[in-house]
């Protein structure tokens, strides 16, 4: 299979010396609507892996005829060049009003925005808002990596308390930055908020969490049911000048602490924490 | 269908809306042009249309932005603040070539200014007015015939250019009252095949972006945009001229200014000064040409506009100066009266021929 990496290729040729009669069986590949080319994002950034999430979600519905997804101002503004749908890349913090304009002229379509924290926590919260106050029927996938990723390093809303960053170099402090903006807590007693939960991708159990997560949110999407908000956090290895293994085991260490995971808002079922 | 009614500026221009096919409307309240929203909030659901009023006019043209995206006939109108609000939106749409139509109901300024009518955004609306380079069609219109009129015209524009069409009016003429007839109209077959309205398996996946990371790919879709924009100056230049063929002396206006410059002109005919008037339509593309052609035959041309001289800049390049070109405005909301017109008219003659 050409779908296969050049590592997959190596050992199932070993596979294939060792035991020459078993045939190739294909149990797992790049999503169809995953567009097949090299990424821009740095190794072990989460992008990657929510990109491939939702492009298997958006696989397994069957649905690209009718997904329109809204990429925003950051790392993922490129989201259109690896995800096989029609998409409309948002002026920063946009994102949720420019799903809005979408969503009303094609109800039946599936609308998703995807946006980093800068941009849906600070120069787009209006925007957010009213959105899920208006209960537009779409999904909010909200990246939280404490961090502005593409400016590399600011703080941003989400940004931990004393953790530093190239705008809070001594640490974030209560007193001059005030506390880190917890969104799915924030917008969860909202009455157009129909499901919100915050998942994460750091270790294989948070992925499988998510893209359940994913699968709700696109049901209640098409059964007309509201706004439905998926707080990611992620990590932002190059800014936290970590390995991306000690950035996975910084999410599940210290930002966790922060913004636990978990649904915060099921169809009929508020449980704010 | 074409009987005549009698309308307010603003109301007409929102039916027009309706009869021109737009699918949907994002506006936010502001004065003196919140009759269109509540108009269409009153008529666009009779017709099955999307009308919403956003948290912001920020939220609006970003609307507009999904909507027109998505390959539907989308508008929005505001008033100068809030039309300051948009430009970011603007510029994006104009780099994607996204096609909308926006209105502005223009009122005196800087800041919040006052609610009565003025002409000092017509730099911001003419010259790009967001970040980099882009260029609106604007049209300009002086009665409430031509605010119904216009809207057919700036939807066909835009999709024609795949470009954001401005109309450009003021707090005046959106608020007088009077009589328009709507005519018959059918929507021209517009290509939208660049639309995101979801990816077939039978075409690569459309998306809209402005975004172009790499500088020869930017440059490159410059020269498109620019080659675009020269399109539209030598096709779409519009202009009204009265009286020119005599005429010794000639006021340049626009839109609320243009009535009351026509008023002033039969005045000073009335007292032997041959003078005529020229009407720019577009405001972009502006008619140099025409007025280029006029200077030789003129002694001295006169813009008059509700602001300190805006549009003047326009008509010296235009005329290169073969021709002494002179300004007179009123700002902060204030009005001229024809007789005022003439009597400034009366002044600068005298001072440009005591001058040669």
């Amino acid at each position: 299979m050409s779908l296969l990496t050049t590592t997959d290729h190596l050992i199932a040729e070993e596979s294939t010396v060792a035991c020459p009669e078993r045939a190739f069986e294909l149990v797992y590949q790049r999503p169809q609507t995953l567009v097949d080319t090299n990424m821009h994002y740095c190794p072990g950034c989460a992008h990657s892996l929510m990109h491939k999430l939702i492009m298997e979600v958006v696989d397994e519905l069957g649905i690209q005829e009718t997904t329109v997804g809204v990429a925003p101002v950051g790392c993922s503004v490129f989201a259109y060049d690896y995800m096989d749908i029609d998409m409309q890349q948002a002026p920063h913090g946009r994102a949720c009003a420019v799903a809005t304009g979408i969503k009303r002229l094609m109800p039946d379509h599936y609308v998703f925005t995807y946006q980093g924290d800068g941009d849906l926590a600070a120069i787009g919260i209006a925007e957010t808002l009213h959105a899920i106050n208006r209960g537009e029927n779409i999904l909010i996938v909200f990246m939280n990596n404490a961090v502005y990723g593409m400016t590399s390093g600011q703080m941003a809303p989400t940004t931990l308390m004393g953790m530093k960053t190239t705008t809070s170099p001594g640490g974030r402090t209560v007193s001059y930055h005030g506390s880190p903006i917890k969104m799915a807590e924030l917008i969860a007693p909202l009455d157009g908020a129909v499901y919100v939960t915050r998942q994460s991708v750091y270790n294989a159990n948070a992925v499988r969490k998510t893209k359940k997560a994913l699968l709700n949110a696109f049901k209640f999407q098409q059964q007309h049911q509201g706004t439905s908000f998926i707080e990611i956090i992620g990590n932002c290895p190059s800014n936290w000048r970590m390995t991306p293994l000690e950035a996975n085991k910084f999410i599940e260490e210290e930002m966790l602490k922060t913004y636990p995971l978990g649904d915060i808002k099921t169809p009929g079922a508020l449980s704010v924490k | 269908m074409n009987e005549v009614k009698l309308m307010k500026g603003n109301e007409a221009m929102a039916e027009a809306a309706i009869r021109a096919g737009c699918d949907a409307y994002f506006g936010y309240p502001i004065t003196p042009q919140s009759e269109v929203l509540e108009y269409l909030a009153r008529e666009m659901p009779k017709h099955n249309r999307v009308v919403m009023q956003a948290e912001s006019e920020l939220a609006s043209i970003n609307m507009v932005y999904g909507a027109a995206g998505a390959g539907f006939r989308t508008m929005t109108s505001s008033s100068s603040p809030g039309i300051s609000l948009m430009l970011e939106g603007i510029s994006y749409m104009a780099g994607a070539e996204v096609p909308c139509l926006i209105v502005n109901v223009n009122r005196a300024g800087p800041g919040l200014g006052t609610i009565q009518p003025g002409q000092g955004d017509y730099f911001q609306a003419t010259k790009g007015g967001g970040h980099g380079d882009y260029r609106l069609i604007v049209l300009a219109p002086n009665s409430v015939q031509e605010m119904a009129d216009f809207v057919y015209l700036g939807f066909d524009l835009a999709e024609k250019y795949r470009n954001p069409v401005m109309i450009l009016s003021d707090g005046a003429i959106g608020q007088m009252m009077e009589k328009v007839q709507f005519p018959d109209y059918t929507i021209p077959l517009a290509d939208k095949s660049w639309a995101t309205t979801g990816k077939p398996t039978s075409r690569k996946r459309n998306y809209i972006t402005s975004l172009h990371i790499q500088p020869e790919k930017m440059e490159e879709h410059n020269h498109h945009l620019e080659e675009k924009f020269n399109r539209m100056r030598n096709e779409e230049v519009r202009y009204e001229e009265v009286n020119t063929e005599d005429a010794d002396y000639l006021l340049v206006s626009y839109g609320l200014t243009a009535r009351i410059c026509q008023k002033a002109m039969d005045l000073a005919r009335e007292k032997g000064m041959k003078v005529g008037l020229f009407r720019p339509i577009t405001l972009f593309p502006f008619p140099y040409q025409r007025l280029k052609e006029l200077a030789g035959n003129m002694k001295m041309m006169m813009s008059v506009e509700l602001n300190s001289g805006q549009m003047v800049e326009d008509v010296r390049l235009a005329t290169e100066g073969k021709v002494p070109v002179t300004f007179y405005g009123r700002m902060g909301g204030m009005i001229p009266t024809p007789e005022e017109i003439v009597q400034q008219l009366e002044n600068r003659i005298y001072v440009t021929t005591n001058n040669n």
